[in-house]
């Protein structure tokens, strides 16, 4: 029984990692490529949910809306990038920052005005609806499953555009020499435009599988946001391989640690400080860890070259 | 000798914020007074930032962190006085806003140190995500800790006290801000002429060049940012008696950006940069607000034409680029 409750978790802690991979992966792309931190990246996580909520809710296909929110949120990312983030790439880190900043009060207050703040609610697809009986576990949501399975495929799917592709070579190349590649004849403009449209389109997939869990709102990308910051920082900020292995570390160690404290702590304290400490120190959990990889490593786990 | 157009700019800023209350006050129209007190006490907080941010170019997304810890060392002092109840380690609680004030920088001194000795190991955009993240950690802390209120936040059910001074009123609130506003500007104007502040700008400029001559960048940084803590700590402080509550609002991101945002919407590493950007920033969420219900959209493009188009913000604006020198 607890063993299977330890299993639920960790498979639960597994699909935080796999959506927050979704996330990192784009940021840490677009950094990677452009040199550009994009704090308005959980806007288009939030564009993606509210693009499939809307789709699905008017045709009632889920999976229409799924398509629809990487539409749409490639679509917003890409008009983001011509009209403001263009200009951003030669600025310091400073004016990135308060660009993207605006860009999110922007979206946020833009989606306030059009949906209202009320969430709005998107439905499991009836075909992942239901639970499945797994080794060790009686019933584990097939919808979990299925989110860990298009992460999985994303990141297969990444590590072959990256490397197998010409598309991805042009990615590579942009990465560690972007004069050159211009230089060569790549329209590093272009480019440019694709890996962004590219990284909102990540984000906005993981926002509509969230929003089928949780519910579709003003100001949902904005924790996730933080997380997937956390995630590449561990990781190191330009290496998918860096966000995978960052996402799951903290996707694993944030809900593992909600689970595990609070008993944990009840060992050695009254059960009801333990409650409170425990649920404390699980909240601040990923960021000690954070902490604690960067006195060692202050560039990451897989530093990318300068 | 003649005075800069700089110092012509400060000085008007500095007379506007001080008569227009005072006047306001005389006409009966207290919510202008708490308006200019707003001002007062974001100024100082943006003013904090600006020794990191503007004189050593450490772009700090954390100082919510910082401007939190204040309030809520504001918060939980009074609250033991209301309650009775001794405080952890033998303290006991007051509602003497020098005591409080003394807490409040000596706790942000404090957590400046740990976060800075950590964050400062990292530069560019790590040190930008790492503040970041170590602030959100202690948002999530007040948030999920039930004993000072949690998410609901705590209330200062009567403002604190200072001595010789009935801090109810509200014009003497204002002035008590405003006096501890200009005595840090002066502090930050000492700091960015001394020998501290040189090698520090020298740092930002040129960390190799201040390495070579046998200065570590590391150690003045760390100083830096231990003294920006502890001015905006102080300004947390205010704030949390201005609005007689604390809560981890304080503490969110979005007050590290806006922090940020007062400071670029003045002009960045100017004197008065923040008390311009904080004026600008009070008098555009207060007429805006007034308009419409989404006030932070136009802010948001606000923000965006300033970035992109108007850099030296309000002060270069007026009075030009930045002297050397």
């Amino acid at each position: 029984m607890i063993l299977s409750l330890a299993l639920e978790q960790l498979l639960n802690g597994l699909q935080l990692g796999v959506m927050l991979f979704l996330m990192a992966a784009g940021l840490t792309l677009i950094f990677g490529v452009m040199g550009l931190i994009n704090l308005a990246h959980g806007s288009l996580y939030m564009v993606g949910a509210f693009a499939c909520a809307v789709v699905a809710a008017a045709t009632g296909s889920f999976w229409l809306g799924l398509a629809a929110s990487l539409v749409a949120a490639a679509a917003a990312g890409a008009i983001v990038e011509f009209l403001v983030i263009r200009k951003l790439y030669d600025r310091d880190h400073l004016d990135q920052v308060l660009a993207t900043f605006a860009l999110i009060l922007v979206f946020s207050e833009g989606a306030r005005w059009v949906f209202g703040s009320f969430p709005l609610y998107l439905d499991i697809p009836p075909l992942l609806a239901g639970a499945v009986p797994l080794p060790g576990i009686e019933a584990y949501p097939l919808y979990r499953l299925a989110i860990i399975g298009v992460g999985a495929l994303v990141a297969l799917g990444l590590y072959l555009l990256i490397s197998k592709t010409r598309l991805g070579m042009r990615i590579r190349a942009g990465e560690s020499d972007r004069e050159m590649i211009a230089a060569l004849g790549v329209d590093i403009r272009t480019l440019y435009t694709v890996v962004f449209a590219l990284g909102s389109a990540l984000a906005g997939l993981a926002g509509a599988l969230v929003g089928a869990l949780q519910s579709v709102q003003v100001g949902m990308g904005e924790p996730v946001l933080i997380l997937a910051f956390v995630v590449i920082v561990i990781g190191g900020i330009g290496s998918i391989k860096g966000a995978l292995v960052g996402a799951l570390i903290v996707g694993l160690t944030d809900t593992l640690g909600r689970f595990l404290l609070p008993p944990l702590l009840g060992l050695v304290m009254p059960a009801s400080t333990a409650a409170t400490v425990g649920a404390s120190l699980a909240a601040m959990l990923i960021y000690i860890v954070m902490a604690l990889v960067l006195a060692f490593r202050p560039r990451g786990l897989f530093p990318a070259k300068a | 000798m003649t005075l800069s157009r700089e110092t012509v700019i400060n000085l008007v800023l500095a007379l506007a914020l001080l008569i227009v209350p005072v006047v306001a006050s005389q006409m009966g129209q207290p919510f202008t007074v708490t308006l200019a007190t707003r001002i007062a006490v974001l100024a100082l907080a943006a003013t904090g930032l600006n020794i990191a941010l503007g004189l050593g170019g450490l772009v700090s997304f954390g100082h919510a962190a910082f401007f939190g810890i204040g309030g809520y060392a504001a918060g939980i002092l009074a609250s033991h006085v209301f309650s009775g109840e001794p405080m952890p380690f033998g303290f006991e609680g007051s509602n003497q806003m020098p005591v409080i004030w003394i807490f409040a920088v000596m706790a942000c001194g404090l957590a400046g140190l740990a976060i800075g000795a950590i964050s400062l190991r990292t530069s560019g955009v790590y040190f930008i995500m790492i503040t970041l993240a170590f602030a959100q950690m202690i948002y999530y802390f007040a948030v999920s800790w039930p004993a000072y209120g949690g998410e609901d936040g705590l209330s200062i059910l009567v403002r604190n006290q200072f001595p010789g001074i009935n801090t109810m009123l509200p014009l003497s609130f204002f002035l008590l801000s405003y006096g501890v506003l200009i005595v840090c500007i002066g502090l930050f104007a000492l700091l960015r002429n001394a020998r501290f502040g040189t090698a520090l700008q020298a740092a930002r400029q040129n960390e190799v060049r201040v390495a070579s001559v046998g200065i570590s960048p590391y150690g003045i940084r760390l100083t830096a940012f231990v003294l920006s803590a502890m001015m905006t700590g102080l300004a947390g402080a205010l704030y949390a008696d201005l609005n007689k509550f604390v809560s981890p609002s304080m503490l969110s991101w979005h007050m590290s950006g806006e922090l940020i945002v007062l400071i670029i919407l003045g002009g960045t590493g100017r004197l008065f940069g923040p008390v311009a950007g904080a004026m600008l920033y009070v008098i555009f969420e207060f007429a805006l607000g007034g308009i419409t219900e989404r006030w932070q959209f136009f802010l948001g493009l606000i923000l965006l034409g300033v970035v992109l188009f108007a850099r030296g913000g309000l002060i270069g604006l007026l009075a030009g680029k930045a002297r050397h020198g």
